[in-house]
């Protein structure tokens, strides 16, 4: 599960999957809308993971 | 497009947040103090019991500095969509904070380390490697220190406001509540600096574009810009900056947290799953960070009219502000200095205590004698930033920050390699054989190339541009396993005791 993590470093670092214009979203290009929208799934991932395997791991 | 005259409601409203911040960062000593206050664990990780909220506060405000709100829409201002290699830099570095942060903390917390030298002396016993990792962090984090001066040389600069004693005065207070108070000064005023910038970007991305006529007329007056001035930058990527761009990204997130401020954060925090939770509500500053990079474009929209781009965000603000509120904007700046400047200088005194003083000045040294050095170094350092910014050309700790850059990454193996099965095959003289050419391959590529952060390469007729630090961190793992290969196991096996 540990390994959905590398989606955001493929979704982001192979820049030919985003380099466009259109669609147009909330008037910005694709290009910053995708990235915008990679914030909010990379942080979804990690909760899932710490959700998982980590939120019963006792406080010291 | 700056006023020469000073604009009185506008400073006026500086002056008091900064003296808020100012009576905050004194009282602080006395927030959530441990009973041995003269303790360095005290004054260095504020007790190492920053909660959840405090941490994403103190983090947030410490690695989203007040250099980035004034440089990364300077950059995009200036070349385009390239300069926007920030988001997912910022977005990238989270993962890796989850995957490799709760261990280090781990290893940190169980034998009591301080820095990253700690970590790698109490894994490795290499004095030389601890010295590299240590002389590494300081010397990369200096120069970082002198550009948050630079982000509040230039909001003074804005209100009008000339000469050196302001920043002078800014700085001296600045010093004297982190000497007092440690952590615990910036950890409190980051709750204000960072709903500060929040409030100020919020306003900036709904109003500036209201004001300028809509996001879609900010690109394309933004689009003509660059097409006016020979398109080699736009609002979308050349297909020859797609591997800078995402070099530039990945390396950059590599690099963010072997910063001796941002680890200082880290270690700070009361447990693992601390770490953790940030590393998920973190990302909401890189939503921050990317509107904020946006001002770049506006700028063009505003027509502002500027001598050097890093008075971008500062002429737009004075240009399409009520003054009030451009005294709240500058004063949300110049305190989002203050934090990271803070945290940094006590990162490098806590370095130059432990894996200097520590190591070959005093053994012998007391916890209570630690925090002593720690403080006056602290002190020291934040002087030393303050004379280069007023002596130097400012150039001088641009090129410098970005070569600490290229640098501290060459710490990643020494530092993040034990922590894992096979990286625990790695002995102290390979990691330092490995540090050693990365430090000195990547300084020389970077000079070679007049201090820019990427290298042209030139494979078979055509020409690949690659960030230095991460080709320097390639050659440096490579050297790594290959002095592995033959020293074999000359050296402590990393410590399994201590992870």
């Amino acid at each position: 599960m540990k390994y959905l993590l590398l989606l955001p470093f493929i979704g982001l670092l192979w820049v030919p999957f985003y380099n466009f214009e259109n669609p147009y979203f909330l008037g910005l290009p694709f290009f910053y809308w995708y990235q915008f929208l990679w914030i909010p799934i990379t942080a979804f991932i990690t909760w899932l993971i710490y959700r998982k395997h980590y939120a019963q791991e006792e406080e010291q | 497009m700056i006023p020469r005259h000073i604009d009185w409601t506008a400073l006026g409203v500086f002056i008091f947040f900064f003296l808020l911040v100012t009576v905050m960062g004194f009282w602080a000593s006395r927030w959530q103090a441990g009973s041995d206050h003269k303790h360095l664990d005290e004054w260095g990780l504020g007790g190492r019991k920053f909660g959840t909220w405090i941490t994403w506060f103190l983090v947030g405000g410490d690695f989203y500095t007040a250099y980035t709100v004034i440089a990364v829409p300077a950059l995009v201002y200036a070349v385009g969509a390239y300069g926007f290699f920030a988001l997912p830099y910022t977005i990238l570095v989270y993962p890796i904070v989850f995957l490799i942060m709760p261990k280090l903390w781990k290893e940190a917390h169980k034998n009591g380390h301080v820095t990253a030298g700690d970590i790698v002396w109490g894994r490795y016993r290499s004095r030389p490697l601890e010295l590299a990792v240590a002389v590494t962090g300081v010397v990369a984090v200096m120069p970082y220190i002198a550009l948050q001066l630079v982000g509040m040389e230039v909001v003074i600069k804005a209100l009008g406001l000339t000469g050196e004693i302001p920043l002078t005065a800014a700085f001296i207070i600045l010093a004297l509540y982190t000497y007092s108070a440690g952590l615990r000064a910036p950890a409190l005023i980051a709750f204000v600096k960072d709903l500060m910038i929040y409030i100020v970007v919020l306003v900036a991305i709904v109003l500036v574009p209201a004001k300028l006529g809509g996001y879609h007329h900010v690109l394309e007056t933004a689009r003509q810009a660059y097409e006016s001035k020979g398109g080699a930058t736009g609002l979308l990527l050349h297909p020859q900056q797609f591997v800078p761009f995402a070099t530039l990204a990945l390396g950059s997130a590599l690099a963010a947290f072997m910063y001796p401020h941002t680890l200082t954060g880290v270690f700070a925090a009361k447990s693992a799953n601390t770490v953790r939770k940030n590393a998920i509500y973190l990302p909401a500053y890189t939503v921050l960070l990317g509107l904020i990079a946006m001002l770049g474009y506006m700028g063009w929209a505003a027509h502002v009219k500027v001598e050097s781009n890093s008075d971008v965000v500062p002429a737009l603000f004075n240009d399409l502000f009520p003054s009030w509120f451009t005294g709240f904007a500058f004063s949300a700046i110049a305190i989002g200095a203050l934090v990271p400047a803070a945290v940094m200088s006590i990162g490098a005194a806590n370095l130059f205590t432990r894996n200097f003083w520590k190591a070959y000045i005093n053994p012998q040294v007391t916890a209570a004698g630690e925090a002593a050095v720690a403080k006056v170094t602290s002190l020291v350092v934040k002087v030393g930033a303050l004379v280069c910014i007023l002596f130097l050309p400012t150039q001088f700790a641009l090129d410098l920050q970005l070569l600490g850059g290229v640098w501290i990454v060459q710490t990643f193996p020494a530092i993040c390699f034990g922590l894992f099965g096979l990286g625990r095959w790695f002995r102290a003289p390979a990691l330092l054989a490995g540090w050693a050419v990365g430090i000195i391959l990547g300084s020389w590529m970077a000079f070679a190339d007049h201090v820019k952060p990427v290298h042209a390469f030139v494979i078979g007729g055509e020409s690949i541009s690659v960030y230095t630090g991460l080709f320097a961190l390639a050659v440096n793992i490579i050297v790594a396993i290959i002095v592995q290969l033959f020293a074999g196991n000359r050296g402590v096996a990393p410590n399994a005791e201590q992870a």
